[in-house]
């Protein structure tokens, strides 16, 4: 920094560019014989350094050409309402206003929703179905104008009862926005009647926005013919593609969607996306000018889906010593207006409603019920911790009606060997290490001593009172939608030997480019700073699935692994031909091949196998096998494996004002042969305080009128630095590999530790009970809120 | 001396000047649309996520200060006179990195990396002013920062080690500490400063005197302090706020004194500001003002406009209507001071006249046998608004309770004493019967409305349960009564 060399233009400063990732490695990393950053390594995100300086560039970063216009959405005011008209006259005369735009507009379908069920326009027409959603869009030379317009349309309403909440749509009968999902084995209710003891419980579970820091955004560029391309910050480019071609009418190979990162998705840019990039594409094509659309804060919480709410209700019976005999469950969630991925989500939330433990007669229902409320979507989970703590607060009951230790009831129900191993869904646990993993954390957590001094501190009775749980999480990794398992990459090797990769995933902060890119530099014995990340385009890889389900690096980790191997093979043939000798002389050490007794520096190589006519590109693809599932018959195998963890928390409690801390976390968890470990505890430390934030302070609150009120940071309040565990201890289960060929034998990470966050829930449960002594189990719902715990407290008190 | 028709400022190291500036104009489009200077990123556009944090240096009495600001709510008028830091200043053009950059770097501090050059400009204003921060202290600084991606132990780690990594007496703004408040002090011509950009106007007044005749000549403008408030209707609202009279270049405005009788705040001054005196007199408001929003908006925010807006979920009224504080309000030349709380009419209506403003508070200094609390209880346990605001001020005498201020904020259309519960105090022996039998006197004081911050059952619970709190609290027992920071 000075004062006489200006450096406050950042063109200049792009030009500079990032030092290497591999740099700072250990010293056997050092060793001229290993590669720097290869496979299990603790890189750092590629993008680091980008990242503290300002110079990452995201979707609304990107320099916008002349002539860029600016598209803002206009937003229902009523939460059901038949439209009687919109008068647009007073948009369309703003300053700065270009046009606007409305169904009828739209010319190809004015829908996007991901799974064909043509249930969520884009613009309403006859009605609009939830407060919030999108009417029209107003195209204007400038955001603000745009903006600002889009607040003078005169819309008459006329006004039908809104169905908000769960409660309300089973009240109602509310249809099902998509087929609900049974999951059956034995006679439940017959094994009810006979079991020992029975509890019949309700839980209802709060919703949770993903509040990413970088909101929704797209920016679509035409081109000639039909051809568009959009930026975006999406989890989903091949979907935004289809859904691109489909709103304007043309087939997908006239539509590119590109991605080089999201500032945060978490599920909540896998469909969400799809609407702002066919208002971009659209209104681009109509007026032959770039146009972005980024909506507010308020507005982009206020228009797009969020984790679905469920109300739960649960019986179990179990015998003396707390062992389950039989469990039912009704799950009800609160969908919203349209299907999006209700469906899956519901499915998921079933599957993992046995979480880690085996239910010997089971019955369960999900009911995706239709409200009047924002279509709720993906969300790190998918519905799995919505099922995940139904099973803990099953724990729980059982713990407190015998008056065991809640993890004494938990190790007693883990699923076991044969005769125990198989779950509601009919799939056989052949991986199950959530017993050991839990053996471990108690041991390491010091679980029972402590558990000890939070009894005894709560036997003084003073205001603060303590609690502590320890509960596991086991979750299905594949995508329960098959086909959705399959991944393509795309790799080049230039010339000169520097490498280009691309695959099907998107990078969002979770640092799967990084990864994929040490499985790259592994597979070809070259450095990691070889090869160059490159934004995810269509125009690459086409047919991607979504970036979620936790299936980033096992999918595309693998398609790029088979491109990576391809161009092995082919230059291991080149290489024999070449130098006369057998391929099985021809061996890729660090940074060079050596064949026979001749080593030759990897970018001398490859200018030979070039020369000689090598093709040095390759398209990977992988497909997950052994997965099956007959939603039908509510049997098969969904999941290719499982990923363990556990969490023990400790927290105090204010018993006059409900206010608590996490005075402690420990966490251990199982990311199977970790590729790279220092990004895999990022995931889970980030997992486990958004988890803790879905349970505790992040709370969604809908008007009478069916609006929602905690539509921003300001009101909507997700965990700050302070909120964090004042100890926090995250270990990998380091013995672990995944069971399964996946790559290298490591384990998705993204979703499974969100329910981590779980045991911070039942831990304030603990401390709630202590006021009645432990007799009750306390009937608190979530997200527990000071306010709810304060209440719960005050229910027992009496 | 006629009206200067620009604005000034020095932008990292460029001098900016502006003719056309509306008063809705914000610095971080200044800085992105215009400038594109994209390293400052949009979050939330209210001031609550931090993404747009920048740096803001400003001369008061003449010396150079720092803080860190939401560009996003920060109105670009009101820059005049300030030098601008963002995040493209912070590494040289050597490309090294600076400290605390270096340390999130080397401890994974960030994932998605879009709030990250907020955090690094918070943490880089923490470095600066306290190089080998505690927890607590790091906690406090980002209070301001919303992470989804870390859970931010990284972050609080790399805090931690970015003083092993360099110095702020290396610092670049360290070491031109000198030149830029030359700098500064050449841009303070003394002038009241008007601009506008088509009917949006903007005046900064020369002086407090010249505010107040400001005000006489434009009667109906929005007066602006720090724009904690007033941002978001600009934001959210789209509100027309024009003509809009700036305050925070007012040193004048700005002044605290202590005397013998009282502590006298300047309107204009900042949380941050006010904080120091308070606390000194009053050690029990130090937790509580580090609660108060977070350290972006404690530095904008000031208690005058906290007062000013009327607000009922302001944290300061409560506190300042316990401790007996009143203000003062000037409409040209004339003053009148009055209680605080009966500046608080009704929701939206303060007793202010056309053309008047607050011009200080006056807190007077404690009285032997007073004990005092200040309690804010919110879903968040930081940079959230308070679902209850509880202030007490309870004088005991012999044991006996001889009087009594009880204010609360959350709990009805204004900022509020409990009379009726102050009444049940008053002669009351000073036992915890007393005070929870006058705490049952709150649901004739106050019927809370139920939100999304709390219901209006928990209001009242958690008033009345404060009562108890504020009992144990005073016997000072070994036990915690409340959770510490």
């Amino acid at each position: 920094m000075n004062i006489e060399k200006p450096v406050e233009s950042p063109i200049e400063t792009d030009k500079r560019k990032d030092p290497p990732v591999a740099q700072n490695l250990t010293r056997a990393d050092q060793d001229r014989d290993v590669i720097k950053g290869g496979v299990s390594k603790d890189l750092r995100h590629d993008s680091a350094i980008k990242h503290v300086t300002g110079r990452a560039e995201y979707c609304d970063d990107i320099p916008e050409p002349v002539g860029t216009l600016h598209a803002y959405l206009g937003l229902s005011t009523r939460a059901h309402a038949t439209l009687r008209d919109i008068d647009l006259d007073a948009v369309r005369a703003a300053p700065g206003v270009i046009g606007v735009l409305c169904a009828a507009d739209i010319p190809g379908v004015n829908d996007v929703s991901p799974t064909g069920r043509d249930d969520e326009p884009i613009f309403a027409t006859d009605k609009v179905e939830f407060w919030g959603q999108p009417m029209f869009a107003v195209i204007a030379e400038t955001r603000d104008a745009a903006r600002r317009a889009a607040q003078l349309a005169r819309v008459g309403y006329d006004d039908l009862p809104p169905v908000l909440d769960v409660q309300a749509a089973q009240d109602a009968g509310s249809a099902y926005v998509t087929p609900p999902l049974t999951l059956r084995r034995g006679d439940a209710p017959r094994a009810m009647e006979k079991a020992t003891h029975r509890i019949k419980g309700k839980l209802t579970v709060g919703g949770q926005d993903h509040l990413y820091l970088e909101g929704q955004i797209a920016f679509a560029i035409p081109g000639e013919d039909d051809d568009v391309v959009v930026h975006s910050s999406t989890q989903h480019p091949s979907e935004a593609q289809h859904m691109v071609a489909h709103a304007l009418g043309v087939p997908s190979n006239a539509v590119t969607i590109n991605v080089r990162r999201m500032g945060g998705g978490f599920g909540g840019k896998e469909t969400q996306m799809n609407l702002f990039c066919a208002v971009a594409a659209v209104a681009a094509k109509k007026w032959n000018r770039p146009v972005k659309i980024r909506p507010d804060r308020d507005d982009d919480m206020s228009a797009t889906g969020k984790r679905h709410d469920f109300v739960i209700d649960y019986e179990v019976g179990f015998d003396d010593d707390g062992v389950i005999q039989a469990v039912t469950g009704e799950f009800a969630a609160r969908c919203g207006f349209s299907s999006d991925l209700s469906g899956p989500v519901t499915d998921r939330a079933l599957f993992h409603a046995d979480n880690a433990y085996y239910y010997p007669d089971v019955l369960l229902n999900s009911h995706p019920l239709k409200t009047n409320t924002v279509s709720n979507t993906a969300f790190r989970g998918f519905g799995g911790p919505q099922g995940v703590i139904a099973a803990e607060r099953i724990i729980e009951e059982i713990a407190y009606h015998r008056g065991l230790d809640s993890l004494t009831v938990r190790k007693r129900n883990f699923y076991g060997d044969d005769g125990r191993d198989l779950t509601p869904y009919h799939q056989t646990v052949e991986d199950n290490i959530a017993p050991r993993i839990v053996q471990q954390l108690e041991e390491d957590a010091d679980y029972q001593a402590r558990r000890q001094a939070v009894l005894d501190w709560n036997a003084k009775g003073g205001t603060i009172r303590k609690g502590i749980a320890l509960t596991p999480v086991k979750f299905g990794i594949s995508f329960t939608a098959t086909w959705y398992n399959q991944a393509g990459a795309l790799l080049h090797i230039y010339s000169d030997g520097s490498i280009h990769l691309n695959h099907g995933g998107t990078e969002m902060g979770q640092g799967l480019n990084t990864k994929i890119a040490q499985v790259v530099a592994d597979a070809l014995q070259v450095d990691f700073d070889r090869i160059k990340i490159t934004k995810t385009t269509t125009e690459k890889v086409p047919n991607t699935s979504a970036t979620a389900a936790s299936s980033g690096s096992d999918l595309n980790g693998m398609a790029a692994l088979d491109a990576a191997r391809q161009l092995r093979e082919r230059l291991t043939a080149f290489a024999a031909e070449h130098w006369q000798t057998d391929v099985v002389n021809v061996r890729f050490i660090a940074n060079a091949v050596q064949v026979g007794d001749e080593t030759i520096p990897f970018a001398d190589f490859i200018r030979a196998a070039y020369m000689a006519r090598v093709h040095l590109s390759a398209a990977g693809f992988y497909k997950t096998p052994k997965i099956h599932w007959n939603r039908d018959t509510g049997k098969g195998r969904p999941f290719y494996y499982y990923a363990y963890g556990a969490a023990c928390s400790e927290v105090s409690v204010d018993t006059l004002t409900g206010e608590y801390r996490v005075d402690r976390a420990d966490i251990l968890h199982d990311v199977g042969r970790s590729l790279n470990p220092v990004i895999d505890r990022g995931q889970i430390e980030g997992a486990f305080i958004q988890g803790m934030g879905w349970l505790t302070t992040e709370e969604l609150w809908w008007d009478k009128q069916g609006q929602l009120r905690t539509h921003a940071p300001s009101t909507y309040k997700i965990p700050l630095a302070s909120d964090r565990p004042r100890i926090f201890n995250v270990e990998l289960a380091t013995w672990s590999e995944n069971r399964e060929h996946t790559i290298k034998r490591s384990k998705a990470v993204g979703e499974p530790p969100f329910m981590l966050g779980i045991s911070v829930f039942e831990a304030l449960s603990h401390a709630v009970a202590s006021v009645a002594d432990y007799r009750i189990c306390p009937r608190l719902d979530a997200p527990a809120t000071p306010e709810r715990v304060l209440m719960a407290i005050e229910r027992l008190r009496g | 001396m006629t009206a200067r028709s620009e604005i000034r400022f020095v932008l990292n190291d460029r001098d900016v000047s502006l003719d056309r500036v509306g008063a809705a104009d914000t610095l971080l489009d200044f800085l992105r649309i215009e400038r594109r200077l994209t390293g400052t990123k949009e979050g939330c556009a209210e001031g609550d996520c931090g993404a747009c944090t920048v740096l803001v240096g400003r001369l008061q009495d003449g010396t150079l200060r720092y803080e860190p600001v939401n560009a996003c709510i920060r109105l670009l008028a009101s820059l005049d006179g300030c030098h601008v830091v963002s995040i493209e200043y912070l590494s040289g053009p050597d490309g090294k990195l600076h400290p605390v950059q270096q340390a999130m770097v080397d401890h994974h501090g960030s994932q998605c990396g879009f709030c990250t050059p907020g955090f690094v400009m918070s943490l880089y204003a923490l470095w600066m002013e306290n190089p080998d921060p505690t927890e607590i202290q790091i906690e406090t600084a980002i209070q301001g920062n919303l992470c989804r991606c870390t859970g931010y132990q990284p972050i609080v780690k790399a805090a931690r080690a970015a003083t092993t990594l360099g110095s702020p007496v290396d610092d670049a703004l360290t070491r031109e500490r000198a030149a830029m408040t030359k700098r500064l002090h050449a841009l303070h011509d003394g002038a009241r400063v008007e601009v506008s950009k088509g009917n949006s106007r903007c005046i900064l007044p020369a002086s407090v005197d010249d505010l107040a005749q400001v005000l006489l000549e434009v009667p109906d403008a929005t007066m602006v302090a720090g724009a904690t408030d007033v941002g978001l209707w600009v934001t959210k609202f789209l509100r027309d706020i024009s003509p809009v009279v700036f305050l925070g270049q007012l040193d004048g405005l700005r002044k605290i004194e202590v005397t013998d009788d009282a502590i006298r705040i300047g309107a204009g001054a900042s949380y941050t500001d006010s904080r120091a005196a308070l606390v000194a007199d009053h050690p029990h408001l130090g937790p509580f003002w580090d609660r108060i929003a977070g350290w972006q908006i404690r530095s904008m925010g000031t208690i005058g406009g906290n007062i000013a807006n009327g607000s009922p979920i302001g944290d300061t009224p409560p506190v300042l209507i316990a401790l007996g504080a009143t203000i003062t309000l000037r409409k040209g030349d004339a003053r009148r001071t009055l209680p605080i709380e009966s500046f608080f009419i009704d929701y939206g209506k303060q007793d202010l006249d056309q053309g008047e403003f607050l011009e200080g508070i006056t807190v007077p200094r404690p009285i032997a046998g007073a004990r005092h609390a200040a309690y804010k209880i919110s879903k968040r346990r930081d940079e959230d608004i308070s679902s209850v605001c509880a202030a007490f001020n309870v004088l005991v005498e012999n044991s006996t309770i001889t009087a009594a201020r009880i204010a609360f904020g959350g709990m009805a259309a204004t900022p509020k004493r409990a009379a009726n519960v102050e009444e049940a105090l008053v002669g009351a022996d000073w036992s915890e019967a007393a005070l929870m039998h006058a705490a049952t006197r709150l649901a004739d004081d106050f019927s809370p409305l139920s939100d999304w911050r709390a219901s209006s059952e928990y209001r009242l619970q958690v008033s009345k349960n404060l009562f108890r709190r504020f009992w144990l609290e005073q016997q000072g027992g070994s036990a915690p009564v409340r959770l510490s920071a």
